[in-house]
């Protein structure tokens, strides 16, 4: 996928990273950890919809919604893993609005595109990697059910 | 040592008491001259959302390892680190972290590398002094840097590398993975990511002791009689015997290397950090696979 093709939400956040110092990337990344949403109720006793990102060090559960074509996706992880909790509020607010279809066309690359691997390390990058691996897998799932 | 230890009983049984401190002793004397608070954990953010007063971070992955070569940085790169956080080479350093200081004993491991001498753990960690009810700051020191001397790293007596490995099957080596890591079911711990090692099992005829035997329900480290329970009776370990300790990457592996050598007073123990992402990649290596430790094969 070209650059002009990603959408624009998700090429602004990766604009802001990319204008920060390395140590300001981290600082935003903990402001996406803490803007992480809480649940909606109407999933906040649902466990069993949640799937468990495996790739990350720290307890991370994701589910995404598809209602009418348009993704939502929402995430809970704990507190005191703030960089899985950040790489989560990136994916849900950079992914939450679009069509299924400019998702599943996202470059798996994305997570790399942000300027965070020196900052957080590169093995530790791979925890969004596979978040955005299973947001897809998910939609995918969803589109065929 | 700069700073006198902490004179806390229950340490006095331990071969080495001074490199531990508990909470009490650690906020009592937080901002004195000569002492240096640093905060090492697994996740690279913790630190920001809240860490103990006058606490500086140091990362494992992005401060202690070489950006390049599978390695540590070097000498140079360590006095500039240690300038930057405001150590000199006669400062007292308290490291602790999260997951029950399985970081702080790492990062202990590596400075150990560059014979920074006063270097102790606060035993628990982050979950002791939140337990505790203790406070945290957001406030980041700006520490005056130091003239830190240049000190090759010496790689020679606590390090040990895959050849010095293979040369010292025979003697104990302690696997301190989870269980199904040492069988074979898996290549790292459960719910982490797998991370690159080619096949799975463990090094023939290490003892299986994961690592978190060595700490109680609180995070601090157990009495030495149940350490020696666990690593004497349980594992064999012997007076005089040579040890390596080995995890995934080398430092799960520190945490126990400091029990054995720290607590327990155990002299010849080595960690080797190449650990199983190395053993389990390279070619024609000897792998034990199953729930026993295997003979040590014959060469």
């Amino acid at each position: 996928m070209s650059e002009q093709q990603i959408p624009s939400q998700l090429a602004e956040i990766r604009d802001d990273f990319l204008g920060l110092e390395l140590r300001d990337r981290l600082q935003l990344l903990l402001e996406f950890a803490n803007e992480l949403p809480e649940l909606p109720d109407r999933y906040r006793d649902h466990p069993d919809l949640f799937e468990r990102v495996e790739e990350c060090q720290s307890p991370v559960f994701i589910f995404i919604e598809v209602e009418n074509d348009v993704v939502h996706m929402f995430a809970t992880a704990p507190p005191e893993a703030p960089t899985t909790r950040g790489f989560a509020s990136i994916l849900a607010q950079g992914l939450s609005g679009l069509s299924s279809k400019e998702v599943l066309e996202l470059s798996d690359d994305y997570p790399q595109s942000l300027g965070l691997a020196k900052a957080v390390s590169p093995l530790r990058l791979r925890g969004m990697t596979g978040m955005l691996a299973r947001a897809k897998r998910q939609i995918r799932f969803k589109s065929v059910a | 040592m700069t700073i006198e230890r902490d004179p806390a009983p229950h340490f006095s049984e331990f071969s080495h008491p001074e490199r531990l401190v508990t909470a009490d002793w650690l906020e009592e004397r937080l901002g004195k001259p000569g002492l240096v608070v640093v905060e090492s954990d697994e996740d690279v953010l913790l630190y920001e959302t809240g860490h103990i007063r006058t606490a500086v971070k140091i990362d494992w992955h992005t401060d202690l390892n070489d950006p390049v070569t599978r390695d540590y940085i070097n000498g140079e790169e360590f006095a500039e680190l240690m300038s930057r956080s405001g150590i000199a080479r006669d400062t007292t350093v308290v490291i602790y972290g999260d997951k029950t200081n399985w970081w702080a004993a790492y990062a202990l491991w590596v400075f150990t590398l560059f014979g920074h001498e006063d270097v102790r753990l606060m035993d628990g960690g982050r979950a002791k002094w939140e337990a505790d009810g203790r406070e945290y700051t957001l406030e980041v020191p700006t520490p005056t840097p130091t003239e830190y001397p240049i000190i090759e790293r010496d790689d020679s007596v606590i390090r040990a590398f895959r050849d010095d490995v293979l040369t010292h099957l025979g003697n104990p080596l302690i696997d301190v993975r989870s269980p199904e890591e040492y069988s074979g079911e898996r290549t790292s711990a459960p719910a982490y990511p797998e991370e690159g090692a080619l096949r799975a099992g463990h090094i023939p005829s290490a003892q299986s002791v994961p690592w978190s035997k060595a700490v109680a329900e609180d995070g601090t480290f157990r009495p030495l009689d149940e350490l020696n329970a666990i690593y004497r009776e349980g594992a064999g370990l012997k007076n005089g015997d040579q040890v390596v300790a080995y995890c995934r990457i080398g430092e799960r592996s520190s945490h126990t290397w400091f029990v054995l050598n720290y607590l327990m007073g155990f002299e010849n123990v080595r960690n080797y950090d190449g650990s199983w992402t190395e053993w389990g990649s390279l070619v024609a290596v000897p792998i034990t696979v199953g729930t026993e430790p295997g003979d040590v094969p014959s060469r």
